[in-house]
């Protein structure tokens, strides 16, 4: 069982692993892979603890529901798979500026989780706009062979190569 | 128990979220094992040097899509595509897109990244996703007649457009896909 102490697997492997959870996912739990709704659910049971239950009643609070469902334990389990994976291969640590943001922006604490507040308000924004992400989208979706999926895959990978280029060419030059 | 259908509906029983946790577990298990619960990575994607997100996401859409189809055409699986739009699809691609490379991870791997420890998706991302969100909601009942509905193609999937027996797309996916992967390979990406 050495492999799963090791720090990285084969792209493929992963991606094959992926592929073949996502089979028992629809088998046993007739969902699709996919991570954003979850944050859109905590987002109203944040908004529900300053409104009130009103916030129910919201149009799109009424699609989804600020309750904790199959994919929101979803999310939360990624946390703890993640960490189960990085404790055993020695991979864990605390860490709150990346190498490659700090070559370019240094490391200052406050700027990279300002932008980071940033990315995310894009991403979830983003995520919600699109209905779905890297994962609902990018693979749930591709695979099973959606034009809504594969529009939004290629459109995902379009702005980012973009925004990574302007953030890392042009800025950071 | 009168409601148990009802329970069932809202995908929140007991079994149910039990059934999330261990997808989740072993999902992120495999993210932190490829490597995707990293920033670097990630960015090293967008700015083309790393192409390790590109080859896990065409491997598992190939093997996902195989085995998807085939258990679709034993009748054991029905299919869940989502329901899209020009101005969904394009511009919601396009907002999350730059997101991603601001923020430099994903709403999947962000959960993957926190618990690899990383402290910048902790406390700056995953609160800045939620309040995205939640601006999402307040202004979709604004969005929805407008700029959500135009161009819509519904839950439209490649076979049901091109009116063939889904193998016929299946197959040259598969093809297509393989053969991406092997020039990146070759190429040395």
């Amino acid at each position: 069982m050495n492999w799963l102490y090791e720090v990285r697997w084969s792209p493929y492997a992963v991606g094959i692993g992926i592929g073949v959870l996502s089979w028992f996912t629809f088998l046993l739990s007739k969902k699709p892979i996919g991570c954003s709704t979850a944050f859109a659910r905590t987002s109203g049971m944040l908004a529900k603890i300053f409104k009130g239950s009103k916030i129910n009643e919201q149009p799109y609070y009424k699609e989804f529901k600020p309750v904790v469902d199959w994919e929101w334990m979803l999310v939360l389990g990624v946390i703890a798979g993640s960490l189960i994976s990085a404790l055993l291969s020695g991979d864990f640590s605390w860490q709150w500026i990346p190498g490659k943001w700090a070559a370019v922006f240094g490391s200052g604490i406050v700027l990279r989780v300002a932008v980071a507040v940033a990315g995310g308000i894009l991403l979830g924004f983003g995520a919600r706009w699109a209905g779905g992400c890297t994962s609902g989208h990018g693979i749930s979706g591709t695979l099973q062979l959606a034009v809504s999926s594969w529009i939004a895959a290629v459109c995902f990978f379009i702005g980012g190569i973009i925004t990574a280029y302007v953030l890392f060419h042009l800025i950071g030059a | 128990m009168a409601d148990t259908k009802n329970v069932h509906q809202n995908k929140t029983g007991s079994t149910t979220l039990l059934a999330g946790l261990l997808f989740g577990i072993i999902f992120g298990f495999l993210l932190q094992k490829g490597g995707v619960t990293k920033y670097d990575v990630i960015i090293g994607q967008l700015l083309l040097t790393d192409f390790t997100v590109v080859k896990i996401m065409l491997s598992a859409v190939v093997t996902g899509m195989l085995g998807i189809y085939f258990m679709k055409t034993m009748g054991w699986v029905t299919l869940y595509p989502k329901a899209g739009s020009v101005g969904k699809s394009v511009i919601g691609g396009l907002i999350f897109g730059a997101g991603f490379a601001v923020l430099g991870y994903c709403p999947g791997t962000i959960a993957g990244a926190v618990g690899n420890g990383y402290l910048d998706a902790l406390v700056g991302g995953l609160a800045g996703i939620i309040l995205g969100a939640g601006i999402f909601a307040a202004l979709f009942p604004k969005l929805r007649k407008g700029i959500l509905s135009k161009g819509d193609f519904g839950t439209a999937t490649l076979p049901s457009v091109l009116k063939v027996n889904d193998w016929v797309v299946v197959i040259p996916a598969v093809l297509i896909i393989a053969a991406l992967l092997y020039w990146l390979e070759s190429a040395g990406l």
